[in-house]
Protein backbone atom coordinates (compact mmCIF):
# COMPACT_ATOMS: atom_id res chain seq x y z
CA UNK A 1 0.00 0.00 0.00
CA UNK A 2 1.23 3.47 -0.82
CA UNK A 3 1.23 6.25 1.79
CA UNK A 4 0.79 9.09 -0.69
CA UNK A 5 -0.36 9.55 -4.28
CA UNK A 6 -0.47 12.62 -6.49
CA UNK A 7 -3.56 13.16 -8.65
CA UNK A 8 -3.67 15.96 -11.22
CA UNK A 9 -6.84 17.55 -12.59
CA UNK A 10 -6.26 18.42 -16.23
CA UNK A 11 -9.75 19.40 -17.41
CA UNK A 12 -12.80 20.82 -15.68
CA UNK A 13 -15.26 20.62 -18.57
CA UNK A 14 -15.58 19.26 -22.07
CA UNK A 15 -14.25 22.38 -23.76
CA UNK A 16 -11.35 22.95 -21.38
CA UNK A 17 -7.86 23.98 -22.51
CA UNK A 18 -5.42 21.15 -23.25
CA UNK A 19 -2.12 22.88 -22.42
CA UNK A 20 -2.47 22.85 -18.60
CA UNK A 21 -3.06 19.08 -18.70
CA UNK A 22 0.11 18.66 -20.77
CA UNK A 23 2.09 20.71 -18.23
CA UNK A 24 0.73 18.50 -15.43
CA UNK A 25 1.55 15.28 -17.30
CA UNK A 26 5.03 16.47 -18.30
CA UNK A 27 6.19 18.23 -15.13
CA UNK A 28 3.67 17.46 -12.38
CA UNK A 29 5.27 14.22 -11.10
CA UNK A 30 1.79 12.72 -11.14
CA UNK A 31 0.64 9.20 -10.39
CA UNK A 32 -2.79 9.87 -11.87
CA UNK A 33 -4.23 12.41 -14.27
CA UNK A 34 -7.99 12.96 -14.27
CA UNK A 35 -9.84 14.75 -17.07
CA UNK A 36 -13.43 15.62 -16.11
CA UNK A 37 -15.27 16.43 -19.31
CA UNK A 38 -18.97 15.69 -18.84
CA UNK A 39 -21.80 17.98 -17.82
CA UNK A 40 -25.47 16.98 -17.67
CA UNK A 41 -26.21 18.30 -21.12
CA UNK A 42 -22.87 17.22 -22.60
CA UNK A 43 -23.85 13.56 -22.40
CA UNK A 44 -27.29 14.16 -23.92
CA UNK A 45 -25.65 16.00 -26.82
CA UNK A 46 -23.21 13.10 -27.16
CA UNK A 47 -26.14 10.64 -27.28
CA UNK A 48 -27.56 12.71 -30.11
CA UNK A 49 -24.26 12.49 -32.03
CA UNK A 50 -24.17 8.73 -31.44
CA UNK A 51 -27.70 8.39 -32.89
CA UNK A 52 -26.53 9.98 -36.13
CA UNK A 53 -23.25 7.97 -36.21
CA UNK A 54 -22.80 4.90 -33.94
CA UNK A 55 -18.99 5.29 -34.04
CA UNK A 56 -19.25 8.73 -32.36
CA UNK A 57 -20.72 9.98 -29.10
CA UNK A 58 -17.47 10.43 -27.18
CA UNK A 59 -15.78 13.73 -26.32
CA UNK A 60 -15.09 15.76 -29.49
CA UNK A 61 -11.64 16.71 -28.14
CA UNK A 62 -10.67 13.11 -27.25
CA UNK A 63 -8.33 12.61 -30.22
CA UNK A 64 -6.51 15.92 -29.71
CA UNK A 65 -6.22 15.35 -25.96
CA UNK A 66 -4.93 11.77 -26.21
CA UNK A 67 -2.51 12.47 -29.08
CA UNK A 68 -0.98 15.31 -27.07
CA UNK A 69 -0.96 13.64 -23.66
CA UNK A 70 -0.12 10.01 -24.41
CA UNK A 71 3.66 10.43 -24.86
CA UNK A 72 3.88 12.09 -21.42
CA UNK A 73 1.60 9.53 -19.78
CA UNK A 74 3.70 6.65 -21.12
CA UNK A 75 7.05 8.28 -20.33
CA UNK A 76 6.08 9.23 -16.77
CA UNK A 77 3.97 6.12 -16.05
CA UNK A 78 0.83 8.10 -15.28
CA UNK A 79 -2.60 6.47 -15.25
CA UNK A 80 -5.30 8.51 -16.99
CA UNK A 81 -8.89 8.43 -15.74
CA UNK A 82 -11.45 10.36 -17.77
CA UNK A 83 -15.17 10.44 -18.52
CA UNK A 84 -14.45 11.45 -22.14
CA UNK A 85 -16.24 8.26 -23.17
CA UNK A 86 -19.49 10.22 -22.74
CA UNK A 87 -22.21 8.33 -24.62
CA UNK A 88 -19.80 5.81 -26.16
CA UNK A 89 -16.87 4.67 -23.97
CA UNK A 90 -16.25 1.60 -26.18
CA UNK A 91 -15.76 3.69 -29.32
CA UNK A 92 -13.59 6.10 -27.33
CA UNK A 93 -11.38 3.27 -26.06
CA UNK A 94 -11.03 1.91 -29.60
CA UNK A 95 -10.00 5.38 -30.76
CA UNK A 96 -7.36 5.54 -28.02
CA UNK A 97 -6.12 2.07 -29.02
CA UNK A 98 -5.78 3.28 -32.61
CA UNK A 99 -3.86 6.42 -31.54
CA UNK A 100 -1.61 4.42 -29.22
CA UNK A 101 -0.79 1.90 -31.96
CA UNK A 102 0.02 4.65 -34.44
CA UNK A 103 2.43 6.14 -31.90
CA UNK A 104 3.96 2.72 -31.23
CA UNK A 105 3.00 2.33 -27.57
CA UNK A 106 2.01 -0.84 -25.82
CA UNK A 107 -0.65 0.00 -23.23
CA UNK A 108 -3.84 -1.39 -21.73
CA UNK A 109 -7.03 0.64 -22.12
CA UNK A 110 -10.30 0.06 -20.27
CA UNK A 111 -13.73 1.26 -21.31
CA UNK A 112 -16.17 1.57 -18.39
CA UNK A 113 -19.86 1.62 -19.25
CA UNK A 114 -23.16 0.38 -17.89
CA UNK A 115 -24.44 3.88 -17.18
CA UNK A 116 -26.73 3.92 -20.25
CA UNK A 117 -30.12 2.94 -18.82
CA UNK A 118 -32.35 4.20 -21.63
CA UNK A 119 -34.02 0.80 -22.15
CA UNK A 120 -34.78 0.35 -18.43
CA UNK A 121 -36.01 3.93 -18.04
CA UNK A 122 -38.23 3.66 -21.14
CA UNK A 123 -39.80 0.51 -19.68
CA UNK A 124 -40.40 2.15 -16.30
CA UNK A 125 -41.35 5.64 -17.47
CA UNK A 126 -44.99 5.35 -16.31
CA UNK A 127 -43.75 4.78 -12.75
CA UNK A 128 -40.84 7.23 -12.63
CA UNK A 129 -41.34 10.72 -11.22
CA UNK A 130 -39.22 13.64 -12.42
CA UNK A 131 -37.40 15.13 -9.42
CA UNK A 132 -37.46 18.72 -10.70
CA UNK A 133 -41.13 18.93 -11.73
CA UNK A 134 -42.99 16.09 -10.00
CA UNK A 135 -44.39 15.03 -13.40
CA UNK A 136 -44.41 11.50 -14.75
CA UNK A 137 -41.42 10.76 -16.96
CA UNK A 138 -43.80 9.43 -19.63
CA UNK A 139 -44.85 13.03 -20.33
CA UNK A 140 -41.42 13.71 -21.83
CA UNK A 141 -40.05 12.85 -25.27
CA UNK A 142 -37.06 10.89 -23.99
CA UNK A 143 -33.79 10.87 -25.92
CA UNK A 144 -31.23 9.53 -23.46
CA UNK A 145 -30.90 8.24 -19.90
CA UNK A 146 -27.57 7.95 -18.13
CA UNK A 147 -27.09 7.00 -14.49
CA UNK A 148 -24.46 8.71 -12.39
CA UNK A 149 -22.28 5.75 -11.46
CA UNK A 150 -19.66 5.67 -8.75
CA UNK A 151 -16.18 4.20 -8.38
CA UNK A 152 -16.98 0.52 -9.09
CA UNK A 153 -16.06 0.27 -12.78
CA UNK A 154 -12.93 2.38 -12.38
CA UNK A 155 -11.78 0.24 -9.44
CA UNK A 156 -12.10 -2.89 -11.53
CA UNK A 157 -10.17 -1.28 -14.39
CA UNK A 158 -7.40 -0.28 -11.96
CA UNK A 159 -7.23 -3.84 -10.66
CA UNK A 160 -6.83 -4.98 -14.27
CA UNK A 161 -3.84 -2.60 -14.55
CA UNK A 162 -5.35 -0.44 -17.29
CA UNK A 163 -3.32 2.72 -17.87
CA UNK A 164 -6.04 4.61 -19.72
CA UNK A 165 -9.52 4.37 -18.21
CA UNK A 166 -12.38 5.86 -20.19
CA UNK A 167 -15.81 6.04 -18.63
CA UNK A 168 -19.28 7.21 -19.51
CA UNK A 169 -21.42 8.96 -16.89
CA UNK A 170 -19.54 8.71 -13.60
CA UNK A 171 -20.02 11.25 -10.82
CA UNK A 172 -17.20 13.79 -11.04
CA UNK A 173 -15.65 13.21 -7.58
CA UNK A 174 -15.70 9.43 -8.15
CA UNK A 175 -13.08 9.83 -10.91
CA UNK A 176 -10.69 11.04 -8.19
CA UNK A 177 -11.93 8.87 -5.33
CA UNK A 178 -11.38 5.58 -7.21
CA UNK A 179 -7.55 5.79 -7.35
CA UNK A 180 -7.45 6.75 -3.64
CA UNK A 181 -9.52 3.68 -2.71
CA UNK A 182 -7.40 1.47 -4.97
CA UNK A 183 -4.01 2.69 -3.74
CA UNK A 184 -4.85 2.99 -0.04
CA UNK A 185 -7.16 -0.01 0.20
CA UNK A 186 -10.07 2.09 1.47
CA UNK A 187 -13.23 0.04 1.94
CA UNK A 188 -16.37 1.02 0.05
CA UNK A 189 -18.09 1.02 3.46
CA UNK A 190 -15.60 3.38 5.14
CA UNK A 191 -17.77 6.46 4.71
CA UNK A 192 -15.41 8.66 6.68
CA UNK A 193 -12.52 8.07 4.26
CA UNK A 194 -14.83 8.15 1.23
CA UNK A 195 -16.08 11.52 2.52
CA UNK A 196 -12.48 12.79 2.78
CA UNK A 197 -11.71 11.60 -0.75
CA UNK A 198 -14.91 13.10 -2.13
CA UNK A 199 -14.04 16.51 -0.64
CA UNK A 200 -10.66 16.32 -2.41
CA UNK A 201 -12.29 15.18 -5.67
CA UNK A 202 -14.85 17.97 -5.45
CA UNK A 203 -12.08 20.55 -4.94
CA UNK A 204 -10.13 19.25 -7.96
CA UNK A 205 -12.92 18.51 -10.42
CA UNK A 206 -13.21 22.00 -11.92
CA UNK A 207 -9.46 22.28 -12.58
CA UNK A 208 -8.70 25.97 -13.21
CA UNK A 209 -11.45 27.12 -10.87
CA UNK A 210 -9.20 26.05 -7.98
CA UNK A 211 -6.03 27.71 -9.26
CA UNK A 212 -7.52 31.18 -9.61
CA UNK A 213 -8.95 31.09 -13.12
CA UNK A 214 -12.65 31.51 -12.49
CA UNK A 215 -11.73 33.20 -9.21
CA UNK A 216 -9.82 36.17 -10.59
CA UNK A 217 -10.89 39.79 -10.40
CA UNK A 218 -8.93 42.92 -11.15
CA UNK A 219 -7.92 44.30 -7.75
CA UNK A 220 -8.80 42.38 -4.58
CA UNK A 221 -8.58 39.04 -6.37
CA UNK A 222 -5.75 39.77 -8.79
CA UNK A 223 -4.00 36.58 -9.98
CA UNK A 224 -0.56 36.34 -11.61
CA UNK A 225 -0.03 35.29 -15.23
CA UNK A 226 -3.60 34.14 -15.95
CA UNK A 227 -2.78 33.56 -19.62
CA UNK A 228 -0.68 30.58 -18.53
CA UNK A 229 -3.02 29.38 -15.79
CA UNK A 230 -1.91 26.08 -14.29
CA UNK A 231 -4.30 23.30 -13.29
CA UNK A 232 -4.15 21.76 -9.81
CA UNK A 233 -2.98 18.52 -8.27
CA UNK A 234 -3.45 17.02 -4.83
CA UNK A 235 -1.00 15.00 -2.78
CA UNK A 236 -3.42 12.64 -1.09
CA UNK A 237 -2.45 10.69 2.02
CA UNK A 238 -3.73 7.32 3.20
CA UNK A 239 -5.49 8.95 6.19
CA UNK A 240 -7.65 11.08 3.85
CA UNK A 241 -5.78 14.36 4.24
CA UNK A 242 -4.42 16.17 1.20
CA UNK A 243 -2.26 19.06 0.13
CA UNK A 244 -3.43 20.95 -2.94
CA UNK A 245 -0.80 22.40 -5.24
CA UNK A 246 0.16 23.30 -8.78
CA UNK A 247 3.19 23.04 -11.02
CA UNK A 248 5.86 25.74 -10.50
CA UNK A 249 6.04 28.55 -13.06
CA UNK A 250 2.42 28.17 -14.12
CA UNK A 251 -0.02 31.07 -13.77
CA UNK A 252 -2.70 31.58 -11.17
CA UNK A 253 -2.44 30.73 -7.51
CA UNK A 254 -3.92 28.38 -4.89
CA UNK A 255 -4.93 30.29 -1.76
CA UNK A 256 -7.38 29.82 1.11
CA UNK A 257 -9.77 32.05 -0.82
CA UNK A 258 -9.62 30.08 -4.09
CA UNK A 259 -10.15 26.82 -2.19
CA UNK A 260 -13.10 28.19 -0.16
CA UNK A 261 -14.86 29.31 -3.36
CA UNK A 262 -14.45 25.89 -4.91
CA UNK A 263 -15.44 23.99 -1.77
CA UNK A 264 -18.89 25.65 -1.82
CA UNK A 265 -19.31 25.52 -5.62
CA UNK A 266 -22.57 23.81 -6.70
CA UNK A 267 -23.17 22.51 -3.18
CA UNK A 268 -26.87 22.39 -2.30
CA UNK A 269 -26.38 20.86 1.14
CA UNK A 270 -22.93 20.94 2.77
CA UNK A 271 -24.07 18.38 5.38
CA UNK A 272 -24.96 15.86 2.68
CA UNK A 273 -23.17 16.20 -0.64
CA UNK A 274 -24.57 13.16 -2.40
CA UNK A 275 -22.57 11.02 -4.79
CA UNK A 276 -23.10 7.36 -5.74
CA UNK A 277 -20.30 6.48 -3.28
CA UNK A 278 -21.07 8.46 -0.14
CA UNK A 279 -23.04 11.28 1.42
CA UNK A 280 -20.10 13.62 2.07
CA UNK A 281 -20.05 16.19 4.84
CA UNK A 282 -18.20 19.47 4.16
CA UNK A 283 -19.04 21.24 7.41
CA UNK A 284 -15.92 20.21 9.34
CA UNK A 285 -13.43 20.67 6.52
CA UNK A 286 -10.33 22.58 7.61
CA UNK A 287 -8.01 24.48 5.30
CA UNK A 288 -4.50 25.67 6.15
CA UNK A 289 -1.66 27.25 4.19
CA UNK A 290 1.31 24.88 4.07
CA UNK A 291 3.51 26.73 1.57
CA UNK A 292 3.38 28.87 -1.56
CA UNK A 293 0.42 27.62 -3.62
CA UNK A 294 -0.02 24.77 -1.14
CA UNK A 295 -3.21 24.38 0.91
CA UNK A 296 -3.71 21.53 3.32
CA UNK A 297 -7.19 20.00 3.42
CA UNK A 298 -8.47 17.87 6.30
CA UNK A 299 -11.67 17.18 8.21
CA UNK A 300 -13.87 15.78 5.48
CA UNK A 301 -16.20 13.01 6.49
CA UNK A 302 -19.31 11.22 5.30
CA UNK A 303 -22.30 8.97 5.83
CA UNK A 304 -23.89 6.04 4.05
CA UNK A 305 -24.33 6.38 0.29
CA UNK A 306 -27.78 6.92 -1.27
CA UNK A 307 -29.74 3.75 -2.01
CA UNK A 308 -30.64 4.89 -5.54
CA UNK A 309 -28.75 6.09 -8.58
CA UNK A 310 -29.61 9.48 -10.02
CA UNK A 311 -30.29 9.36 -13.75
CA UNK A 312 -30.00 12.31 -16.14
CA UNK A 313 -32.72 11.99 -18.73
CA UNK A 314 -32.31 13.99 -21.93
CA UNK A 315 -35.54 14.91 -23.72
CA UNK A 316 -36.62 16.88 -26.75
CA UNK A 317 -37.76 20.25 -25.41
CA UNK A 318 -38.85 21.98 -28.62
CA UNK A 319 -36.93 24.67 -30.47
CA UNK A 320 -35.43 28.05 -29.66
CA UNK A 321 -34.93 30.98 -32.01
CA UNK A 322 -32.84 34.03 -31.14
CA UNK A 323 -31.95 37.33 -32.73
CA UNK A 324 -29.80 40.27 -31.64
CA UNK A 325 -29.38 43.84 -32.89
CA UNK A 326 -27.44 46.82 -31.48
CA UNK A 327 -28.31 50.46 -30.87
CA UNK A 328 -25.89 53.22 -29.81
CA UNK A 329 -25.87 56.94 -29.13
CA UNK A 330 -28.84 59.17 -28.36
CA UNK A 331 -31.72 57.29 -26.67
CA UNK A 332 -30.17 53.91 -27.48
CA UNK A 333 -32.11 52.12 -24.74
CA UNK A 334 -35.42 53.66 -25.80
CA UNK A 335 -34.90 52.68 -29.44
CA UNK A 336 -33.95 49.14 -28.35
CA UNK A 337 -37.13 48.97 -26.23
CA UNK A 338 -39.21 50.18 -29.15
CA UNK A 339 -37.65 47.49 -31.35
CA UNK A 340 -38.29 44.87 -28.65
CA UNK A 341 -41.99 45.79 -28.50
CA UNK A 342 -42.28 45.61 -32.29
CA UNK A 343 -40.75 42.12 -32.37
CA UNK A 344 -42.97 40.93 -29.54
CA UNK A 345 -46.03 42.04 -31.51
CA UNK A 346 -44.78 40.42 -34.72
CA UNK A 347 -43.88 37.00 -33.30
CA UNK A 348 -46.63 36.51 -30.73
CA UNK A 349 -48.79 34.89 -33.38
CA UNK A 350 -46.58 31.79 -33.34
CA UNK A 351 -44.97 31.76 -29.88
CA UNK A 352 -46.11 32.67 -26.39
CA UNK A 353 -42.80 32.01 -24.66
CA UNK A 354 -40.79 35.12 -25.49
CA UNK A 355 -37.85 36.68 -23.68
CA UNK A 356 -36.68 40.20 -24.53
CA UNK A 357 -33.37 41.34 -23.04
CA UNK A 358 -31.42 44.57 -23.27
CA UNK A 359 -27.75 43.63 -23.26
CA UNK A 360 -25.72 46.37 -21.56
CA UNK A 361 -28.68 47.18 -19.33
CA UNK A 362 -30.25 44.24 -17.47
CA UNK A 363 -29.84 41.06 -19.52
CA UNK A 364 -27.26 39.16 -17.46
CA UNK A 365 -28.66 39.51 -13.93
CA UNK A 366 -32.23 39.88 -15.26
CA UNK A 367 -32.28 43.03 -13.10
CA UNK A 368 -30.27 46.27 -13.07
CA UNK A 369 -28.94 47.11 -9.61
CA UNK A 370 -27.49 50.46 -10.80
CA UNK A 371 -30.18 51.99 -13.05
CA UNK A 372 -29.21 55.67 -12.59
CA UNK A 373 -27.48 56.26 -15.90
CA UNK A 374 -28.22 56.29 -19.59
CA UNK A 375 -26.33 53.52 -21.41
CA UNK A 376 -24.42 54.69 -24.49
CA UNK A 377 -25.10 51.46 -26.34
CA UNK A 378 -27.57 48.60 -25.92
CA UNK A 379 -28.01 45.29 -27.73
CA UNK A 380 -31.52 43.95 -28.07
CA UNK A 381 -31.77 40.19 -27.66
CA UNK A 382 -34.98 38.30 -28.41
CA UNK A 383 -35.28 34.59 -27.62
CA UNK A 384 -38.43 32.49 -28.03
CA UNK A 385 -39.47 28.87 -27.77
CA UNK A 386 -41.31 27.35 -30.70
CA UNK A 387 -42.73 24.00 -31.72
CA UNK A 388 -40.82 23.76 -35.00
CA UNK A 389 -37.44 24.64 -36.44
CA UNK A 390 -39.11 26.79 -39.11
CA UNK A 391 -40.73 29.00 -36.47
CA UNK A 392 -37.47 29.18 -34.49
CA UNK A 393 -35.72 30.48 -37.61
CA UNK A 394 -38.50 33.08 -38.03
CA UNK A 395 -37.61 34.66 -34.66
CA UNK A 396 -34.15 35.64 -35.88
CA UNK A 397 -35.50 36.63 -39.27
CA UNK A 398 -37.90 39.08 -37.65
CA UNK A 399 -35.00 40.67 -35.75
CA UNK A 400 -33.01 40.87 -38.99
CA UNK A 401 -35.97 42.54 -40.69
CA UNK A 402 -35.57 45.46 -38.26
CA UNK A 403 -32.84 46.60 -40.68
CA UNK A 404 -35.56 48.16 -42.83
CA UNK A 405 -38.74 47.73 -40.77
CA UNK A 406 -37.64 48.93 -37.34
CA UNK A 407 -36.28 51.95 -35.46
CA UNK A 408 -33.32 53.97 -36.77
CA UNK A 409 -29.69 52.99 -36.39
CA UNK A 410 -30.01 49.28 -35.56
CA UNK A 411 -26.92 47.31 -36.60
CA UNK A 412 -24.95 44.09 -36.25
CA UNK A 413 -27.73 41.49 -36.43
CA UNK A 414 -26.91 37.91 -35.41
CA UNK A 415 -29.47 35.13 -35.47
CA UNK A 416 -29.55 31.55 -34.18
CA UNK A 417 -31.98 28.65 -34.14
CA UNK A 418 -31.61 25.22 -32.58
CA UNK A 419 -33.43 22.26 -31.21
CA UNK A 420 -33.52 22.39 -27.43
CA UNK A 421 -32.39 19.44 -25.39
CA UNK A 422 -33.75 19.44 -21.86
CA UNK A 423 -32.43 17.45 -18.91
CA UNK A 424 -34.43 16.15 -15.96
CA UNK A 425 -33.56 13.65 -13.23
CA UNK A 426 -35.14 10.46 -11.92
CA UNK A 427 -34.00 7.92 -9.34
CA UNK A 428 -33.59 4.21 -10.08
CA UNK A 429 -32.58 1.33 -7.79
CA UNK A 430 -28.85 0.63 -7.77
CA UNK A 431 -29.51 -2.90 -9.02
CA UNK A 432 -30.74 -1.46 -12.36
CA UNK A 433 -27.25 -0.75 -13.59
CA UNK A 434 -24.00 -2.60 -13.17
CA UNK A 435 -20.66 -1.14 -14.24
CA UNK A 436 -19.00 -3.14 -16.98
CA UNK A 437 -15.40 -2.93 -18.19
CA UNK A 438 -13.94 -3.90 -21.55
CA UNK A 439 -10.18 -4.10 -22.04
CA UNK A 440 -8.23 -3.16 -25.16
CA UNK A 441 -4.50 -3.68 -25.74
CA UNK A 442 -2.30 -1.71 -28.06
CA UNK B 1 -21.09 49.64 1.81
CA UNK B 2 -21.56 47.01 -0.85
CA UNK B 3 -20.80 43.36 -0.14
CA UNK B 4 -18.42 43.54 -3.13
CA UNK B 5 -16.13 45.76 -1.03
CA UNK B 6 -15.63 43.15 1.69
CA UNK B 7 -16.54 39.74 0.26
CA UNK B 8 -16.30 37.48 -2.76
CA UNK B 9 -18.71 34.91 -4.15
CA UNK B 10 -19.08 32.14 -6.73
CA UNK B 11 -22.36 30.98 -8.25
CA UNK B 12 -23.11 27.34 -9.04
CA UNK B 13 -26.13 25.69 -10.63
CA UNK B 14 -28.04 22.44 -10.14
CA UNK B 15 -31.20 22.27 -12.21
CA UNK B 16 -33.24 25.37 -11.35
CA UNK B 17 -31.25 26.02 -8.17
CA UNK B 18 -28.54 28.65 -7.90
CA UNK B 19 -25.94 28.29 -5.13
CA UNK B 20 -24.22 31.50 -4.04
CA UNK B 21 -21.28 31.48 -1.66
CA UNK B 22 -20.40 34.56 0.37
CA UNK B 23 -16.83 34.65 1.61
CA UNK B 24 -15.40 37.63 3.53
CA UNK B 25 -11.92 38.78 2.52
CA UNK B 26 -11.23 39.18 6.24
CA UNK B 27 -12.36 36.18 8.30
CA UNK B 28 -13.14 38.58 11.18
CA UNK B 29 -16.13 39.85 9.18
CA UNK B 30 -17.83 36.43 9.31
CA UNK B 31 -19.81 37.24 12.47
CA UNK B 32 -21.01 40.48 10.88
CA UNK B 33 -22.22 38.52 7.83
CA UNK B 34 -24.07 36.01 10.01
CA UNK B 35 -25.96 38.89 11.62
CA UNK B 36 -26.41 41.17 8.64
CA UNK B 37 -26.78 39.01 5.55
CA UNK B 38 -29.99 37.27 6.50
CA UNK B 39 -32.22 35.16 4.29
CA UNK B 40 -34.88 37.89 4.41
CA UNK B 41 -32.45 40.54 3.20
CA UNK B 42 -31.05 38.36 0.43
CA UNK B 43 -34.58 37.44 -0.70
CA UNK B 44 -35.47 41.12 -0.88
CA UNK B 45 -32.24 41.98 -2.70
CA UNK B 46 -32.66 39.20 -5.28
CA UNK B 47 -36.41 39.72 -5.75
CA UNK B 48 -37.36 39.26 -9.38
CA UNK B 49 -34.41 36.89 -9.87
CA UNK B 50 -34.97 34.19 -7.21
CA UNK B 51 -38.60 33.05 -7.21
CA UNK B 52 -38.41 30.21 -4.67
CA UNK B 53 -37.12 29.63 -1.15
CA UNK B 54 -33.62 30.54 -0.02
CA UNK B 55 -31.74 28.42 2.51
CA UNK B 56 -28.67 29.81 4.26
CA UNK B 57 -25.92 27.47 5.50
CA UNK B 58 -23.42 28.81 8.02
CA UNK B 59 -19.93 27.40 7.50
CA UNK B 60 -17.85 28.64 10.46
CA UNK B 61 -15.13 26.12 9.53
CA UNK B 62 -14.27 28.28 6.51
CA UNK B 63 -15.86 31.53 7.77
CA UNK B 64 -18.30 31.56 4.89
CA UNK B 65 -22.03 31.54 4.13
CA UNK B 66 -23.79 29.58 1.42
CA UNK B 67 -27.16 30.60 -0.03
CA UNK B 68 -29.11 27.91 -1.86
CA UNK B 69 -31.71 29.68 -4.00
CA UNK B 70 -34.59 27.70 -5.50
CA UNK B 71 -36.40 28.62 -8.73
CA UNK B 72 -33.58 30.99 -9.58
CA UNK B 73 -32.67 30.06 -13.14
CA UNK B 74 -35.78 30.52 -15.29
CA UNK B 75 -36.25 26.69 -15.34
CA UNK B 76 -32.57 25.73 -15.41
CA UNK B 77 -29.62 25.67 -17.73
CA UNK B 78 -30.96 23.37 -20.42
CA UNK B 79 -34.31 25.03 -21.09
CA UNK B 80 -33.89 28.62 -19.91
CA UNK B 81 -34.23 31.45 -22.43
CA UNK B 82 -32.01 33.70 -20.29
CA UNK B 83 -28.75 34.97 -21.73
CA UNK B 84 -26.85 33.48 -18.75
CA UNK B 85 -28.74 30.21 -18.31
CA UNK B 86 -26.36 28.85 -15.63
CA UNK B 87 -26.73 32.05 -13.62
CA UNK B 88 -22.93 32.12 -13.46
CA UNK B 89 -22.96 35.90 -13.12
CA UNK B 90 -25.39 35.90 -10.17
CA UNK B 91 -22.45 35.90 -7.70
CA UNK B 92 -21.95 39.53 -8.63
CA UNK B 93 -25.67 40.24 -8.20
CA UNK B 94 -25.37 39.13 -4.56
CA UNK B 95 -22.27 41.30 -4.13
CA UNK B 96 -24.33 44.36 -5.20
CA UNK B 97 -26.16 44.13 -1.86
CA UNK B 98 -25.67 47.04 0.60
CA UNK B 99 -25.05 46.32 4.28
Amino acid sequence: MKEKIRIGSGAGFSGDRIEPAVVLAANGQLDYLVLECLAERTIALAQKRKLSDPSLGYDPLLTRRIETLLPHLVKNKITLITNMGAANPLAAAKKVQEISRSLGYSIRIAAVDGDDVLTEVEEQKEHLTVLETGKKLSEYSILSANAYMGVEGILEALEQKAQIIITGRVADPSLFLAPMMFEFGWSSLDYHLLGCGTVIGHLLECAGQLTGGYFADTEKKAMPDLAHLGHPFADVFANGDAVLGKVENTGGSITLATVKEQLLYEVINPNAYLTPDVSANFTQVKLAVSGTDRIQVSGGTGNEKPSNYKVSVGYRAGFVGEGEISYAGDKALERARLAGEIIRERIKIFTQDIRVDYIGWDSVHRKNFRPDYEPYEVRLRVAAKTDSMEKAILVGEEVEALYTNGPAGGGGVRKYAQEQLGIVSVLIPRSTCIAKITLFES
Amino acid sequence: MKLADIAHSRAGDKGNISTLSLIPYDEKDYALFVNEVTVAKVKDHLSGIVKGEITRYEMPNISSLLFVCEEALESGVTTSLASDPHGKALSYALLEMEI
